[in-house]
């Protein structure tokens, strides 16, 4: 599946210091792979715009270089960055400009001829197409992000960026953006999405890379990285509660809920020997007896956490 | 060459004006006509002519001078300036477009303005006094000339500029006050011998005796120095410009 597609971004030794002196990306090594939905997923201020701008041209690296199905991003920029949409983080859009002017000009920027049906569908897709004749300064806030959605597409490219695409978004509106870019993903655009939201990665990437103060410190799959850092939780209903633990179960750090109802054993995921077996007979062993049990998996955000928590 | 986005900020940058009509064109005319009645009225009663040739049709070449430059300089620059105060450059930086073309475009989107503009104050003019184009192949040379000169140095400025207080400045401080003193309404044969070098320094001299000699075969300076130094501001520009492409000076960080 995905994971067998090649890759269509290469991004090597990618380093970025600001004119401030400041740092910002250290050395980055990355590959988007086609037709994939690849999160990248970091704190405010890790690097996910800087990085996104070098890629699209807009920021010049401080060394390295990136490689857009082949062409170099600086030498070869006008076959990369035709291929490239970007829908940056911050709203800014013309104010004077129709909607259906604003995006038919983004496609002749992008040097392709003028196409009145590929436009009316991009803003149908979108549900703009009843404002194609509105001033872009009297759409919304949601249908602004749109518009850029649409000024993205305008000229057909096989990879979209989006930069934070719901920071600040409704929870519907949350939605409906999701639903869009799987289509998208459907109709074969590659997609790389930043965010801060552990639930947006979670929901939407084949794949995460996680990035903190300019570095990349993992990329996988995402269930990959679930399985291999998701840490496990048991929960055992018992039949009657306990006071403690009993020292025999010691060697299982369990822990037990507030009203002794409830014994909680963590294990690691991708531990082939996590000692469920073990510990289900040693309760039994035990007397005790329990009337369900259930296991909860840790989300992004607890992977996440520990992860830059490591980091520190 | 991507001639689609040439095409597309061309036109993007021509309707801007078609929406500000009123004050991209009405106002200029109505600031000539002024100028007419001030000048041409006023202090035409009390000079009646220079070197032949009534003040009001005299000072003609160098109001249409006035307004190429303040409003070359003015809609190149903003032209350039108001993507990036907005952040909409984003999207002129990440399109497979070469700062050729993008300069290309947007200069000659101002130019164009400029020269229609010059045209149309051409015509007010005609309304006032009696109009005689000698030499109109050189007119229309020197108002295409200035025109794209001139809209090259606003969109360096409007490059430079980081925020709206240097944008005015140069228009304000420089293009204005030289083209008052560059012989606009006056023959700089009528100043004492000394200013008349002074003046010599100041190059709107130059544009504005070149484009009168072609109204009225008239100048203060031979027509060939002003062509050379037409195009030699033309070149400092294009030099310039060329330099904040290579740099990509207040481009990109
Ligand atoms: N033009 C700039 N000059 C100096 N520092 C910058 C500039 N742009 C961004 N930075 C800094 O670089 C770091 C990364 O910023 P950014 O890429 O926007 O992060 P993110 O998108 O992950 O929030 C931040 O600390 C930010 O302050
Ligand atoms: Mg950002």
């Amino acid at each position: 599946m995905v994971s067998l597609m090649p890759t269509i971004i290469a991004v090597s030794e990618l380093s970025k210091i600001y004119e401030s002196r400041f740092q910002a990306l250290k050395g980055i090594n990355l590959d988007i792979r086609r037709g994939e939905i690849f999160a990248l997923l970091g704190p405010n201020g890790a690097g996910k715009t800087t990085l996104i701008s070098i890629i699209c041209g807009i920021v010049k690296a401080s060394t390295g270089s990136v490689r857009v199905a082949g062409h170099d991003s600086v030498a070869d920029y006008r076959a990369a960055r035709a291929m490239i949409g970007l829908v940056p983080q911050e709203l800014t859009t013309d104010a004077f400009e129709s909607v259906w002017g604003a995006v038919s000009f983004s496609r002749g920027l992008f040097g392709k001829p003028a196409n009145p049906q590929h436009i009316e569908k991009v803003l149908r897709d979108l549900s703009l197409w009843d404002k194609r004749d509105s001033k872009i300064m009297t759409l919304s806030g949601g249908m602004k992000r749109r518009l850029l959605i649409a000024k993205a597409l305008s000229h057909e490219p096989e990879i979209l960026f989006l930069d934070e695409p719901t920071a600040g978004v409704d929870v519907n509106l949350r939605r409906d953006m999701w639903q869009l870019v799987r289509g998208l993903q459907a109709s074969g655009v590659t997609i790389i999405l930043t965010t801060h939201y552990i639930d947006e990665a979670e929901e939407m990437a084949d794949r995460i890379g996680v990035i903190s103060k300019g570095e990349i410190i993992l990329v996988d799959d995402k269930a990959e990285l679930m399985r291999k850092l998701g840490r496990k939780q048991m929960i055992l209903q018992l039949q009657t509660a306990l006071e403690h633990i009993p020292p025999a179960l010691a060697a299982y750090q369990l822990e037990l809920s507030g009203d002794g109802n409830e014994l909680i054993y963590t294990f690691d995921a991708q531990d082939e020997r996590n000692g469920i077996v073990a510990l289900l007979k040693d309760l039994n062993d035990a007397a005790i007896a329990f009337k369900d049990l259930h296991t909860t998996q840790s989300s992004l955000e607890d992977i996440f956490v520990s992860l830059v928590k490591d980091e520190k | 060459m991507n001639w689609h986005a040439m095409h597309a900020i061309y036109f993007f940058e021509m309707a801007r004006t078609r929406r500000t009509l009123l004050q991209s064109v009405i106002s200029p005319v109505i600031s000539t006509s002024l100028y007419f009645v001030v000048f041409g009225a006023a202090i035409g009663s009390r000079i009646d002519e220079i070197e032949g040739i009534s003040y009001g049709a005299f000072i003609v070449p160098g109001l249409i001078m006035l307004s190429l430059l303040t409003q070359s300089v003015a809609n190149a620059s903003f032209g350039i300036y108001f993507p990036k105060f907005t952040g909409t450059i984003y999207e002129l930086l990440s399109a497979p477009v070469s700062y050729l073309e993008v300069a290309a475009a947007y200069v000659g989107a101002a130019a164009s303005k400029s020269i229609i503009l010059g045209l149309i104050i051409l015509a007010t003019a005609g309304l006032f006094v009696p109009l005689h184009v000698a030499h109109p192949f050189w007119m229309l040379l020197f108002l295409v000339l200035t025109a794209v000169t001139f809209s090259l140095f606003g969109f360096i400025i409007g490059i430079w500029a980081d925020n709206f207080e240097k944008l005015q400045l140069v228009p304000l401080l420089i293009i204005t006050p030289l083209t008052f003193l560059g012989g606009s309404f006056y023959s700089i044969n009528m100043l004492p011998p000394v200013w008349q070098t002074i003046t010599l320094f100041n190059p709107v001299v130059y544009l504005v005796s070149g484009f009168r000699w072609s109204f009225y075969d008239v100048a203060d300076v031979s027509v060939g120095i002003s062509l050379f130094m037409t195009l030699s501001f033309l070149g400092v520009f294009l030099v310039i410009v060329a330099w904040i492409f290579k740099t990509g000076y207040r481009l990109k960080t």
